[in-house]
C-alpha cells in the first residue's frame, strides 16, 4: 500500500484541513439528503407555529404599536429555528461518539479541525435551506420584508450568525453526553430559551422580571433586530438590550463563539470514555 | 524512527491516571510483527484504556508507548498512517452503504477519488461484502457490520491492527465469520492486538496472551506456556449419579488440599492435581470406599478459564453469546 506523507508546513496542512473537513461535510450532508423525514420533521414545529399562533392565537395577541400579528411573529419563527438548530447538531454529535465513528476519525491521520469543521459547514448549510424554507412559508401566509435589500440580507445574515454560534454550543453539549437519546431531552430545555423571549408576544406583556429576562435573552436580540431590518413591527422594550438589538444581535453570538469554540475544539482533542 | 522494529508494539511503565484511579499502573507489554497478542481481563482491568492510548486517542500520564516504530505521543500522525482500529461498537456509518463508508475513509487516508474506490472494491471483495457493497449496514447482519468494520481499519493495510473486543455480544456463527477474517490479515502479515472477554477467542487467535488486572500485566506468555505453568493439571470426574456432587466435592478438597468445584451442566468436578497419577489412584480407592460411582475421570491441562481465574480471583466475564442490538 502506499503511504501518504505527513504534510509539512502550514500551506500544506491548511489544504488538508479543508480536504478532511470538506469531506466530512459532505458526509454530515449526505446523511440528511438519505433522512428526508427527518429534515421535514424539523421543520414541522416552525412550519406549524405559523399556522398555530399565526392564525389560531395571533387574534388574541397586541403587537406593541400596532400591526400585523403575523409580520411580527415570523422573525420570531426564524430565531426560534435557529435556536431548535442546537439539538439538531447535538444529537448528531453524540449519534457519531456513541458509535464509536468519532473514535475512528481520531484515529485517523485527519486534521484535527476537519471533524467540527465539517459538522460546522453541514449544520450551516441544513440551517440555510431550514430558514429559505420558513421566509418561503412566511411569504405565503403574507408576511414580507418591508427594509431596503441591503438590510434584509443584513438580517438573514444575523440569523445565521446565531445559529453559527450556537453550533459550537451544540457540539459542546453533544461531546458531553453519553447517547443520542440524551439529545432529545435538550429540546424541552431548549424550549423555554425560545418562548422566554420576542418571539410569540413582546416581553412587555410579561411580569417585568420575566419581561427583562426575555429582552436580555440573546435569541430575543437576534428576532428583535431582524424585525428591525424587515421593517416589521414590534420593535423596543424597556431594557438597553431591547433598545438596542442590532448591538446585542452581534455581541451575544461573538460571546458565545469566544467561549463554546474553545471549549468544543478541547473537548474533542480530550476527549475520552 | 527511534527504534528497531523488533517489535509493532512496545510500551515501557505505562501509567494512566484518572482523578484517584490508576487505569494503567506500569503497563509493560511487547509484542512482535505478524503475531496476535491476546490481552485478557476482568473489566476494568485496563485494557481499552491501553488500546486507546496505543492509538493516540487518549494521552498517558507517564510511560512510554510505541507503535510500528513510532511514539504514540510524539509522533501520532505517523502512528495513525499504521495502525487500524475496531473497537467495541461497528464504527461504520449507517446512513452511508457499505462502499460508501469504505470511500469516504478512503479520501479521509489522503486517497484519491479514484485510489479510494478502487480499494474499496478490492476491500468488499476481500471480506465478502461485495453482494452487500449497494446497501446500508443498518440493513447488515452483525457479522457483516463488523466485517465491514474491519475492511476500514484495513483501507490502508496498516502493519498493526487493534481489536478491542470485535466479537463481543455476536453469536457464534458471527464470531467464527470475524475470527476468519483476522485471521487472512494475519496470514499477511499484520500484527493484531486483541482484547477480548472470551478466552476461547483468545485461545483460537492469539500467538501469546497477556493477563491484565488492576493495570499492570500479571501474567504472560504463550496459551500452553499459561496453562501448564499458571494453571496446574486437572483431574475431572464425571459422576454417574448426580447426588453425588457435595461428597465427591469435599473428598477431592480434603485428597488434594486445593479447592475442587462443581460443574452441574454434567455431573462433573474438576480440582488441580499437582500429583497426577497419586491423585488419580487415591480418588479412585477412596471413592470405591466410599460407593461414589464414576462414570468417567481423567486428568486434562487447566483451560484458560482456569487459569484467569487463578491469576485473577474471578472468572472472566459470563460468555453468553448475545446478538448484536443492531
Amino acid at each position: 500500500m502506499t503511504t501518504v506523507p505527513v504534510p509539512r508546513g502550514p500551506a500544506a496542512r491548511l489544504k488538508w484541513a479543508i480536504h478532511d473537513g470538506l469531506t466530512v461535510s459532505r458526509r454530515d450532508l449526505t446523511h440528511w439528503i438519505r433522512s428526508p423525514e427527518e429534515v421535514f420533521g424539523g421543520l414541522l414545529f416552525p412550519v406549524l407555529s405559523v399556522l398555530l399562533f399565526g392564525y389560531v392565537f395571533g387574534s388574541a395577541v397586541v403587537v406593541p404599536g400596532g400591526g400585523d400579528y403575523r409580520e411580527f411573529l415570523l422573525p420570531g419563527l426564524f430565531g426560534m429555528t435557529m435556536v431548535f438548530g442546537l439539538v439538531i447538531t447535538a444529537s448528531a454529535v453524540v449519534t457519531d461518539t456513541s458509535r464509536g465513528v468519532t473514535d475512528r476519525f481520531r484515529s485517523m491521520p485527519m486534521a484535527g479541525s476537519a471533524v467540527v469543521a465539517g459538522r460546522s459547514v453541514a449544520d450551516m448549510v441544513r440551517a440555510a435551506l431550514d430558514l429559505a424554507a420558513l421566509i418561503l412559508c412566511g411569504l405565503a401566509v403574507g408576511w414580507s420584508p418591508n427594509g431596503s435589500f441591503g438590510a434584509t440580507l443584513a438580517a438573514i445574515g444575523l440569523l445565521l450568525l446565531l445559529r453559527f454560534a450556537l453550533i459550537w454550543v451544540g457540539i459542546y453539549i453533544g461531546l458531553l453526553l453519553r447517547t443520542p437519546e440524551s439529545a432529545t431531552a435538550l429540546f424541552p430545555l431548549v424550549l423555554p430559551f425560545a418562548m422566554i423571549a420576542n418571539t410569540f408576544v413582546a416581553p412587555g406583556l410579561m411580569p417585568t422580571w420575566l419581561g427583562h429576562a426575555a429582552e436580555w435573552n440573546p435569541m430575543s436580540a437576534t428576532v428583535a433586530a431582524t424585525r428591525d431590518l424587515f421593517g416589521n413591527p414590534g420593535v423596543g422594550g424597556s431594557t438597553w438590550a431591547a433598545d438596542n438589538p442590532l448591538v446585542m444581535a452581534i455581541l451575544w453570538p461573538t460571546v458565545l463563539i469566544l467561549v463554546f469554540f474553545p471549549l468544543a475544539v478541547r473537548r474533542f482533542q480530550t476527549m475520552s470514555r | 524512527m527511534t527504534t528497531s522494529t523488533e517489535f509493532a508494539i512496545r510500551t515501557r511503565g505505562l501509567v494512566k491516571v484518572y482523578g484517584d484511579t490508576r487505569a494503567l499502573d506500569g503497563f509493560d507489554l511487547a509484542v512482535r510483527p505478524g503475531t496476535v497478542c491476546g490481552l485478557l481481563g476482568p473489566n476494568g482491568a485496563g485494557k481499552s484504556t491501553a488500546v486507546r492510548i496505543l492509538c493516540s486517542l487518549l494521552r498517558p500520564t507517564a510511560g512510554h508507548a510505541e507503535v510500528a516504530g513510532f511514539d504514540v505521543v510524539r509522533r501520532p500522525w505517523e502512528v495513525r498512517y499504521r495502525i487500524g482500529l475496531t473497537g467495541q461498537n461497528a464504527a461504520v456509518d449507517d446512513v452511508l452503504t457499505g462502499r460508501g463508508n469504505l470511500e469516504m475513509f478512503g479520501k479521509l487516508y489522503h486517497l484519491s477519488a479514484k485510489q479510494a474506490r478502487r480499494r474499496a472494491d478490492e476491500l468488499l471483495e476481500q471480506f465478502g461484502l461485495a453482494d452487500a457493497a449497494n446497501k446500508q449496514p443498518k440493513k447488515y447482519s452483525g457479522g457483516m457490520r463488523r466485517r465491514l468494520d474491519l475492511a476500514i481499519s484495513f483501507i490502508m493495510a496498516p502493519p498493526v491492527l487493534f481489536l478491542d473486543e470485535p466479537t463481543t455480544g455476536m453469536d457464534p456463527r458471527h464470531r467464527m465469520e470475524v475470527w476468519r477474517a483476522v485471521r487472512q490479515l494475519v496470514s499477511q502479515g499484520t500484527t493484531v492486538l486483541l482484547t477480548t472477554h472470551y478466552l476461547d477467542e483468545a485461545d483460537q487467535l492469539a500467538d501469546s496472551i497477556s493477563v491484565v488486572d488492576h493495570g499492570t500485566v500479571i501474567a504472560a506468555g504463550t496459551p500452553v506456556e499459561l496453562k501448564s505453568e499458571i494453571g496446574s493439571d486437572q483431574l475431572d470426574v464425571v459422576l454417574a449419579n448426580p447426588g453425588d456432587i457435595a461428597r465427591a466435592t469435599a473428598v477431592l478438597t480434603a485428597i488434594t488440599g486445593a479447592a475442587a468445584s462443581a460443574h452441574e451442566d454434567v455431573p462433573r468436578v474438576s480440582v488441580p492435581a499437582a500429583d497426577r497419577v497419586g491423585t488419580l489412584t487415591e480418588v479412585i480407592r477412596i471413592f470405591d470406599a466410599e460407593e461414589i460411582v464414576v462414570s468417567d475421570i481423567g486428568i486434562r491441562k487447566s483451560t484458560l478459564d482456569e487459569v484467569f481465574v487463578r491469576l485473577t480471583g474471578r472468572p472472566a466475564e459470563s460468555a453468553e453469546p448475545l446478538e448484536e442490538l443492531a
